[in-house]
């Protein structure tokens, strides 16, 4: 399984060299999204105020100071379950070139069909592991739709953001998937001695 | 050991410090639990996230900052002695304004909201919010006030089934083993599998979500409830979920379970999950102001 460095945004190419289980370490820059930011693109139609095209997009809604208008230093910066957000795979990379998806927990299988084919990744981050995940975020550079606080479009700097686990990947293999239907087999041999 | 004579404040204060507390420096148990299933964890994806988990314990130690950016929905258990000279209705007050008080001040942050308009309620407070549980306690002056900062990633993987009397245990353990794999890696395992049985289906949820609260790896004092504890850890550790779902040794920490006693023709199951991220944090006031901060209990 190898490690992989990438700096964001980046290219397909870069993105369908990556395998399920492979390592990934991520610098450049990351845009923070969550449910609210994707319910008013793609349910509410508004444009997004920057170009998504090559984009790392995290699952986040960020602990932030205040320090002047328009302006945020980080508290604590941290990862969401994705799950909830899987429907907007498909027009994330069919309309505005995502190119990674990062969050916790993983995304459902109908995930696996956009990824492969418009050459995108599901990167698992560590739910929960705020703390270091703030370090390696070096500046809130910018921030839109400030009103949806803290379900803002965020643009983050960051530096040796990672480990993260390629755990969806451009060649139609999800490690979810795997798991669940390994789990599967083994809860029909659990209940058989129950 | 701080004496006051306004009771109230030092509630509020109590609670304004075990609220930040529990969100940053995580009890030795659970520091114990997670450097066991380092130890044990083989697959490779999986070492990976209990390397970062470990990292993450220690840097929020160095950074002084939070474990989690998840300040959860605050839930405080209270054990009232008999003899405490302060009313449970002034105690909520406290801990509703201790809540606040350290949401604005920190600053974390804000997640609670109005169910229906989503809209966001003040500083971590709002309607029946904290949520607060009490026990009372006869021949005591005392206080215990244990808060639980509650993820919503976890909190999500919350089920309920009403088994039947025929279904028996091993309905019980079918329905929490279903849960935990149908869960997967969204509640940010391996963590603390809280199962609560018997009395009614509000009663059992409440059993679950107490459960979570033990301190890890204790143990249910009626034997027969200990022995599925321990059987029900090993059965969820042989499902292959793994740290963060991406398949491993290691699903779950602990199972922890409370049980009342139930109508004869009822079986409730209540599963309450709590992340690895097992946040919690007590003091035990005194009828005279002192108060101890205890992480451990």
């Amino acid at each position: 399984m190898p490690d992989h460095r990438i700096t964001f945004p980046a290219s397909e190419e870069q993105i369908r060299e990556l395998r399920v289980g492979d390592s990934v370490t991520v610098d450049g820059h990351i845009v923070g999204i969550r449910d609210r930011t994707q319910i008013r693109i793609f349910d509410q139609g508004v444009e997004p105020p920057l170009d998504l095209s090559g984009a790392f997009l995290l699952h986040t809604a960020p602990g932030v100071r205040k320090v002047s208008e328009g302006k945020y230093e980080k508290v604590c910066i941290g990862t969401t379950t994705s799950a909830r957000m899987v429907r907007f795979t498909e027009p994330l990379g069919r309309d505005h070139g995502v190119r990674a998806i990062c969050g916790k927990g993983g995304l459902p299988d109908e995930a696996i069909e956009p990824m492969r084919r418009y050459g995108m990744v599901y990167f698992a981050i560590v739910g929960g592991a705020a703390a270091l995940e703030t370090t390696q975020i070096e500046e809130i550079e910018e921030v839109y739709w400030e009103e949806l606080m803290p379900e803002c479009l965020w643009k983050f700097r960051v530096k040796d953001f990672g480990p993260l686990t390629v755990a969806i990947d451009s060649h139609g293999s999800s490690l979810y998937h795997d798991v669940q239907a390994q789990a599967q087999k083994r809860l029909e041999d659990i209940y058989a001695n129950l | 050991m701080a004496v006051a004579t306004d009771l109230q404040k030092v509630v509020e204060d109590a609670a304004a410090h075990l609220y930040v507390w529990a969100l940053k420096d995580i009890p030795q148990d659970l520091r114990d639990a997670l450097a066991d299933a380092a130890e044990t964890e083989t697959s490779v994806p999986g070492q990976r996230v209990l390397q970062t988990i470990l990292k993450n314990v220690n840097v929020a130690e160095e950074e002084r900052n939070l474990v989690c950016q998840d300040t959860g929905i605050a839930v405080y258990y209270c054990r009232v002695g008999e003899h405490f000279p302060l009313h449970p209705a002034r105690i909520y007050e406290a801990l509703y304004d201790g809540t606040e008080r350290a949401t604005i001040e920190h600053p974390l942050r804000s997640n609670t909201v109005h169910t229906l308009t989503r809209e966001n309620t003040g500083q971590n407070v709002g309607y029946r919010v904290p949520i607060v549980h009490w026990d009372f306690v006869p021949d005591w002056d005392g206080l215990d006030v244990k808060c639980v900062p509650k993820g919503s990633g976890s909190e999500n993987m919350s089920f309920l089934k009403m088994c039947t009397p025929a279904d028996g245990v091993a309905g019980i353990k079918k329905f929490v083993l279903e849960s935990i794999v149908g869960a997967g890696g969204k509640p940010c395992p391996p963590g603390i599998v809280g199962v609560g049985i018997g009395g009614s289906a509000d009663y059992a949820m409440h059993l679950a979500k107490e459960a979570i609260a033990r301190p890890v790896g204790t143990r249910n004092p009626d034997p027969l409830v200990a022995q599925l504890e321990d059987e029900l850890k090993d059965l969820l550790n042989q499902t292959g979920i793994g740290p963060m779902g991406l398949g491993g040794d290691v699903t779950v920490l602990q199972c922890h379970i409370e049980h009342a006693d139930t109508h004869m023709t009822l079986n409730p199951v209540a599963v309450n999950y709590q992340c690895w991220a097992a946040r919690r944090a007590t003091a035990h006031i005194g009828a005279g102001g002192d108060v101890d901060y205890d992480r451990e209990a």
